[in-house]
Parts: C-alpha cells; sequence; structure tokens
C-alpha cells in the first residue's frame, strides 16, 4: 500500500475517529458496540465487494440491492417448492438466482454496447416495478425456520450480564471479502478485470474475453446481491419488498469513498472495506454523541469530496491549469 | 522492384490488397513484403492507407476479395487478430493500449493474464518473465511503478517489451518517434536494431525522413492508397523521399520579407516570470512571421503560456496594436484576438467524439447565431465549408467525428478552429509536430497567406530550417531569455543550428 493512497488516508481518518470516539463516548469502544457495528454491516459489506469488482471493470450497477429482494421473494417460493430447504440449499438458489440477475445486466451491457448506468437504472426500475406487482407489497413472515433461526459464531457474556455475539452474516461475509480479494488480486480473470476497467479498448487488442469479462463482474456482483439478500432476511426474519431498495446509493457512496474509480482500473478490497467502515463508525459515532441523523448524511457528502479530490490534487491541478486553454472558448460563446 | 528479396525468407508477403471505406478507397491493389529480421519502413502521408494496411494484415479489418496474404510462406484467406498474434504479428499502435494504472510488469507480462478458463497468477513468474524481456532489450525500468507514472518514451519501451512477450517474429511500430525527443529517439532505434540482430522483422512507420533512412534498409511508400514503389535506403536522399510521398517537388526557399515598416501589433518589454522566462523583448509586426526556436525547456512554451492568458508573467508589460493588455484568462486573449494553436493538439485542442464541423466553430459559436440566438447550420456548414477548402482537409463529410481522421487532417482542423476567430496575433506552438512532409508545405502557406492578410503570427519550432525557411525574422531563445536574432537572408541552416546546439 503506498503512503498516499486513499486506502492509507482513509486508515488514518478511521483511526483518529476510533480515538477520538472511544475519548468522547465510553460506549463506543465496547464489545457490543464493535459486534452490532459488525453485524449491521455485513450485508453492506457483501455488496460492497460484489460492486467494487464491477467498478474495477470500469461499470456501476445501481439495481443490486433491488436485486437482492427479488432473490428472497423467489427463492421463499422455491425453498416451498423444494419442500422447506436448508443453507446449502439456500446458498445455491439465492447465489443462482442472484447470478442469473447480474448476467441479464452484462447481457444488456454487453449485447446492445449501452452504459451499464443506463442498462441497471432501466433494470432496477424493472426488477422493482416487478416484485411490487407480483407481492401486490406483501410482506412475507412464514419462513423455514433454519432460514430464520439466528446463528452466532461468537458468542459473550460481559460481567455485568449484556451479550455480545456475532451472527452468521458476518462469517459469510468474511468469506465472500477473501473470495474477492482473492479473484481480484490473484487470479488471471481479476487482473483482466482490472485491465478491461482501465483501458477497454487496449484490453480487447490484448485479446481479453469483454463478453467474459462482462459477465463476470455483473456476475460476480449477482452473487454477492443473492447472497446479501439471503444473510438479511437472516438477521430480519422477514421479506418485505421495499426493505433494501435505496440502498444501493449507500454502499455505492461507500465503495467509491474506498478509492475505487468511477471508470474503472482502480479499487482495492481493502478500500472498499474502509469506506463501508467508515460510513458505519460515522454513523455509529454520531449516534452515540446524539448528533442529528441528518448531519450524518451531510457528512458523508463532505467526506466523499474530500476524499476524491485530494487524491486528485496533484494531478488536476496541472491539468487544470493546461485544459484552461481550450475548454472556455467553448464554453465561453455559447448562447 | 525490391532488391536482395531472395537473400532472406519473406516473413509477410501481400499481394493486391484494397479496402473502401464508404466510398473513400483507402487502399488500391497494394502489394508489399517483409523479409525475415529486416527492419522495413512504411511511408506516406497521412491517410495515404499505411494503418489500413497494417489493419488488414493484423485481422482488424478485411480486404476486398482478390487480395492474397501470405506470412512466414503460409497463405491465409481469412486473418482475425487472434490469428495474427498466434503467428507472431504484433503492433505498437500510436496509443499503444497499455494499462495506465497497472504495473510495468503487469503491462509486460499481461499475455500471461489473457484467457477465460480461471487460473492464479504469479506475482513472481510475471516479474521475472518481464525482467528478462527488458533485459534483452538491454533496459531497465521500475517493474514497479505504474505505467501512469512513466515518461511516453519508457512506455514505448514497455510496448515493445509486450510484444516481445507476445513472442513477437513481426512487430508492427506505428509513428513511436513522433511525441518522443532526439535522444528517446535515438534510444529506441537501438532497441529497434537490437530486435532485428534477433531476428523479428519491424515495420516501422515514421514520418521523419531523416529517421527512415537511418533506421531501414527498404522504404515502401504509399500515396493515396496506392503504391509507389519499394525503395532501398541506400542512396536515397530526405528530399527525394518527400518527392515520392507527396508526388510533387518539394523546394525549401527562404521566404523572409521585411517588414519593418508595418505597425507594430506584438509589443513585449522586459516579461518575466521566474524559473520559466525572464527579460523578454519582442516585437511582432502585421504581417509579420517571426520564428522561436532553440532547445527543448528554453522557456518558449512558457512564454507563449503568458502571451495568451494562461499564465501571468510577473514582470513586464504586453501591448496589443499600441494598447496595454492584461489577460487573465485564453477567453480574454481570444477577445482581444489572439489565437494559440498548441503544441498538444490531439490532446487539448479537439474534441475528439464530435463531428468535424463542430470543432471547427466551437471557438466562434457567437459568430455563427441566427436568428432568435440559436445556432445556424447554414452558417456553421459555411464556415466550415471555408475552412476546410482553404486548408485542404481530407474528409468523406464534415459531419464525421474527428475521430475518423487521420492525425495531420485533425491537426489541420484544430488550425481551422483558430482562424475560424479571425485573430490579429496567432501563435503556432510546433505546428507541424506529427505532420508528414506534404503537408508541411501547405500548412506554411497557409501561414504566408494569413500573414499577407495582415495577422502578426509567432511561430514557435524545434526544427530549424522550418523556422528560417518560413519566418521573416527569427529569434532564438535560450534559459528563458532571447540570446539572438538572425535575418533568414543572411544565416544559413547549418550556422543557425551551430549556434544551437553549441
Amino acid at each position: 500500500m503506498r503512503l498516499n493512497s486513499i486506502e492509507s488516508r482513509l486508515l488514518v481518518v478511521l483511526g483518529l475517529m476510533v480515538l477520538g470516539l472511544s475519548l468522547a463516548s465510553d460506549q463506543f469502544l465496547t464489545l457490543g458496540n464493535l459486534t452490532s457495528l459488525l453485524n449491521n454491516n455485513a450485508v453492506n459489506l457483501i455488496w460492497a465487494v460484489g460492486l467494487l469488482v464491477v467498478l474495477i471493470a470500469g461499470g456501476i450497477d445501481i439495481s443490486f440491492a433491488v436485486a437482492a429482494s427479488v432473490v428472497q421473494y423467489v427463492a421463499v417460493y422455491c425453498f416451498q417448492a423444494l419442500g422447506g430447504g436448508n443453507w446449502v440449499i439456500g446458498f445455491i438458489v439465492c447465489g443462482g438466482l442472484g447470478i442469473a440477475l447480474g448476467l441479464i445486466n452484462a447481457v444488456l451491457i454487453h449485447g446492445f454496447r449501452i452504459i451499464s448506468i443506463v442498462i441497471t437504472i432501466a433494470t432496477f426500475n424493472a426488477y422493482f416495478g416487478l416484485l411490487m406487482f407480483f407481492s401486490k407489497g406483501r410482506f412475507i413472515y412464514s419462513l423455514p425456520d433454519w432460514w430464520t433461526d439466528r446463528i452466532f459464531i461468537f458468542e459473550h457474556q460481559s460481567a455485568s450480564g449484556t451479550w455480545s455475539e456475532l451472527n452468521l452474516a458476518v462469517a459469510v461475509m468474511v468469506v465472500c471479502v477473501a473470495a474477492t480479494a482473492f479473484l481480484i488480486r490473484y487470479t488471471n480473470i481479476g487482473r483482466q478485470l482490472y485491465a478491461f476497467g482501465d483501458n477497454p479498448e487496449g484490453a480487447r487488442r490484448a485479446g481479453v474475453n469483454i463478453s467474459v469479462m462482462q459477465c463476470v463482474a455483473f456476475g460476480w456482483m449477482g452473487l454477492m446481491a443473492g447472497i446479501a439478500g439471503l444473510m438479511q432476511v437472516n438477521i430480519v426474519k422477514e421479506v418485505v419488498p421495499n426493505a433494501l431498495y435505496g440502498r444501493e446509493l449507500d454502499v455505492l457512496a461507500a465503495v467509491v469513498l474506498g478509492g475505487a474509480r468511477l471508470g474503472g482500473g482502480r479499487g482495492t478490497v481493502l478500500g472498499c472495506i474502509l469506506g463501508v467502515m467508515f460510513v458505519a463508525i460515522t454513523q455509529n459515532g454520531l449516534n452515540l454523541l446524539g448528533v442529528s441523523p441528518f448531519a450524518f448524511q451531510m457528512i458523508i457528502g463532505a467526506a466523499i469530496l474530500i476524499a476524491i479530490s485530494s487524491s486528485n490534487i496533484p494531478v488536476e491541478l496541472k491539468s487544470l491549469g493546461r485544459r484552461r486553454a481550450d475548454a472556455p472558448p467553448a464554453r465561453g460563446a455559447g448562447p | 522492384m525490391s532488391e536482395g528479396s531472395e537473400s532472406r525468407p519473406s516473413a509477410l508477403t501481400l499481394d493486391g490488397v484494397s479496402k473502401v471505406f464508404g466510398g473513400v478507397r483507402a487502399l488500391d491493389s497494394v502489394s508489399f513484403d517483409v523479409q525475415e529480421g529486416e527492419i522495413h519502413c512504411l511511408s506516406g502521408e497521412n491517410g495515404c492507407g499505411k494503418s489500413t494496411l497494417i489493419k488488414i494484415v493484423t485481422g482488424v479489418y478485411t480486404p476486398a476479395p482478390g487480395a492474397r496474404i501470405e506470412i512466414f510462406g503460409h497463405r491465409f484467406d481469412v486473418m482475425t487478430p487472434n490469428l495474427a498474434r498466434s503467428l507472431g504479428i504484433e503492433v505498437i499502435w500510436q496509443d499503444l493500449a497499455l494499462f495506465p494504472h497497472m504495473t510495468v510488469a503487469e503491462n509486460i507480462a499481461f499475455d500471461e493474464m489473457v484467457g477465460t478458463r480461471p487460473r492464479t497468477v504469479s506475482v513472481r513468474g510475471i516479474h521475472e518473465r518481464a525482467e528478462a524481456v527488458l533485459e534483452r532489450l538491454g533496459v531497465s525500468i521500475n517493474l514497479n511503478s505504474s505505467l501512469n507514472s512513466l515518461p511516453i518514451a519508457q512506455r514505448q519501451i514497455v510496448a515493445i517489451a509486450r510484444a516481445l512477450m507476445g513472442n513477437a517474429k513481426l512487430l508492427f511500430m506505428d509513428e513511436p518517434t513522433s511525441s518522443l525527443s532526439q535522444s528517446e529517439t535515438s534510444k529506441l532505434l537501438d532497441v529497434v536494431r537490437t530486435l532485428s540482430r534477433q531476428g523479428v522483422a519491424v515495420v516501422f512507420v515514421s514520418h521523419r525522413l531523416a529517421e527512415v533512412l537511418e533506421i531501414s534498409s527498404r522504404v515502401t511508400v504509399l500515396r493515396d492508397g496506392r503504391l509507389v514503389g519499394v525503395f532501398p535506403t541506400a542512396g536515397m536522399t530526405q528530399t527525394r523521399l518527400g518527392e515520392l510521398m507527396t508526388g510533387t517537388k518539394l523546394e525549401q526557399t527562404i521566404s523572409a520579407r521585411d517588414r519593418s515598416t508595418s505597425p507594430a501589433v506584438l509589443e513585449v518589454e522586459n516579461l518575466g516570470r521566474p524559473g520559466e522566462f525572464e527579460n523578454v523583448n519582442l516585437t511582432v509586426r502585421a504581417g509579420e512571421v517571426v520564428g522561436m526556436t532553440g532547445l527543448i525547456g528554453a522557456g518558449r512554451t512558457e512564454l507563449a503560456h503568458s502571451l495568451i492568458g494562461m499564465t501571468r508573467p510577473e514582470t513586464g508589460t504586453v501591448r496589443l496594436n499600441g494598447r496595454q493588455i492584461r489577460l487573465r484568462s485564453i477567453r480574454d486573449a481570444i477577445r482581444e484576438g489572439i489565437a494559440y494553436v498548441s503544441e498538444d493538439r490531439l490532446g487539448l485542442g479537439l474534441v475528439l467524439k464530435q463531428s468535424i464541423a463542430d470543432n471547427t466553430v466551437i471557438a466562434v459559436l457567437r459568430r455563427i447565431l441566427g436568428r432568435l440566438g440559436l445556432l445556424s447550420a447554414r452558417r456553421q456548414s459555411e464556415l466550415v465549408d471555408h475552412w476546410i477548402d482553404r486548408l485542404a482537409v481530407k474528409i468523406g463529410h464534415a459531419d464525421h467525428a474527428i475521430l475518423t481522421l487521420s492525425g495531420g487532417n485533425q491537426q489541420r482542423v484544430v488550425l481551422a478552429k483558430w482562424l475560424a476567430t479571425s485573430p490579429k496575433l496567432l501563435i503556432l506552438d510546433s505546428p507541424t509536430v506529427g505532420v508528414d512532409v506534404g503537408a508541411r508545405a501547405g500548412i506554411f502557406e497557409i501561414v504566408r497567406e494569413l500573414a499577407d492578410q495582415g495577422i502578426a503570427i509567432l511561430m514557435i519550432s524545434d526544427e530549424v530550417s522550418e523556422v528560417l525557411f518560413n519566418s521573416d525574422r527569427v529569434l532564438h531563445m535560450v534559459d528563458g531569455r532571447i540570446a539572438g536574432e538572425y535575418d533568414p537572408r543572411a544565416t544559413s541552416v547549418e550556422d543557425l543550428e551551430r549556434r544551437i546546439y553549441a
């Protein structure tokens, strides 16, 4: 990790925040608070690493959170048809459905050569519309027991008697994060994704199979969305059609904050984790300090602006000066 | 037609290759051959069909029926990019097609990672292979630095190294030296010779005639999509080669005239900007072409930037038509009647995805407004047609994206864009970089015509002969100061070169 990378800066900022918050609030640095931070953000992190892969490959996905809701609904019927199901079937069904929805994006983007933001805004609306239409907005509470039973991977009772625990979603998240890190760092597919995002035409000329890359990126995103959907039900014990609607922008903000470049070619799993945790700890800290929740959104907005612009300063100032040579006449002479 | 073609086996033989694009005949029954281990130059003006030829050999384009393609003695009826690569044909395009955010090692050994069958990639393996290739080329570059931190010359080397990783036996290089300095170029040529000694056939495309004659054993000349001929470079002169490329006699004569009685348009007094230039005094008169030459880094471009408001000088004054001006932006400069054609035209001067027409009028949108203040299509097309005709830009249609033009023609459009602003003072920074020989004469003709209309012109260029033959006065800049002024009628190229490179 280079010293001036977004990741190392974010790490420093995060460290300072943790230090400040642990001084300002005696509840922050408690086992209970830290475990609940992880529990509450496991689903976001699973999405985040999926989205990271898409961003690295030069795409963007708006539809994944809604896709996760679609997966949840369809999975309910699949489990009924399969006689109840279990965790293994759960992962296979939800993962498979997620991949299928991701591949729909990939095929549309590659097949019609339309940029990913347009396609995924379209599928975002289509998925959500179909979901509300067929579910008629109904919640589903009667779910298989295996799905809603709490499974703890860590439990601890403090001297004062309060329990702190980590649930299954955290373990799944760790696996997803590790798998994504392995994919993008250590496999040929991952390196080709970076290359494709960095210079699509160069990658094409070098013999990278572009359609496969799109399918891997959006398929991986879909897989993560499906798994995130599965785990989210385990946490909330209900299936609500609009429960995940709107979460996509929070995740996108966190991933971009973590240094993934819109436009492709740059981004790391570490940055992704730091981005999600930055958002989570900011929110958590403001809650503990009793600050208005609206302040949270302002701070996230400001943090994104500062993080992105500061990482561009050395390069941009130079080219800004040069760009002035040609840009102003175009704008200045306009009506 | 070519001498000694029997001596070595043929790496590539083309026969009767044609290609038509939307009615324009880009290649007309061209034949071409390269021997193993030969350095062969492909020459011709912009738009003569060089790039099209390369794209046909590498399977990017399909030629019109009737073409014969033979590679290392085998005939291929259908060529695809993958087949070409598997035969050891590699191309280094002008845009290099590298990956800016990846490391040098990954860029060089990229082929190791291509393929859809998942497997792990060994960082160490990639480093070793990249290292080995760089060693073969006799260069050393830090394998861990990201590509976008390297100067363009080193990226060029990385691109060559990558082609060698693909086990290249026939390497095409599309104007590899167009953005390199003299010393970088000579290093690159050394690398190309190393390749040739190792048995790699290199087809070298370049506009720099001296370079063509220096590096290659044979040169194939194309003109307007037709083969002019294949010539051994021994005994060939630059002038003769230029004539073959353009099909016309090239004559360079001193065109200087005395404009000392014309009114001064630009008067610069004691202008300075710390670290860039100091104590600069110069005058450019109406109808006068003032050339400015010197070594790279002498402060010429920086001076130009101050004259057009991109940077602010700390000392001195600038007067335009006798009135002192203070420019705060390029927009101010345009308003005052100053136009600047920058060195990096392709990067900064064009909106590549917009049409030729839109690019031409982008600086003068106000002038083509019709009734109600809306853009008038008629006025726009009149203006565009005028300039396209005037500058002899070779186009299919003015609505086509500027990307479809060859480099030299794109540069003419940039010139048209600025000329459309009807400037009083035109500053040209290296107006012929990347422009081919025949087109250069055309550009200087235009410059001369503009001067005759009373425009004052300040022309910056590295090429001494160019400045000397096409200016009325020549200024020599050294370390941010104007070191001397020369009258072209009383100075020889050799004389001036000696002073500059002394």
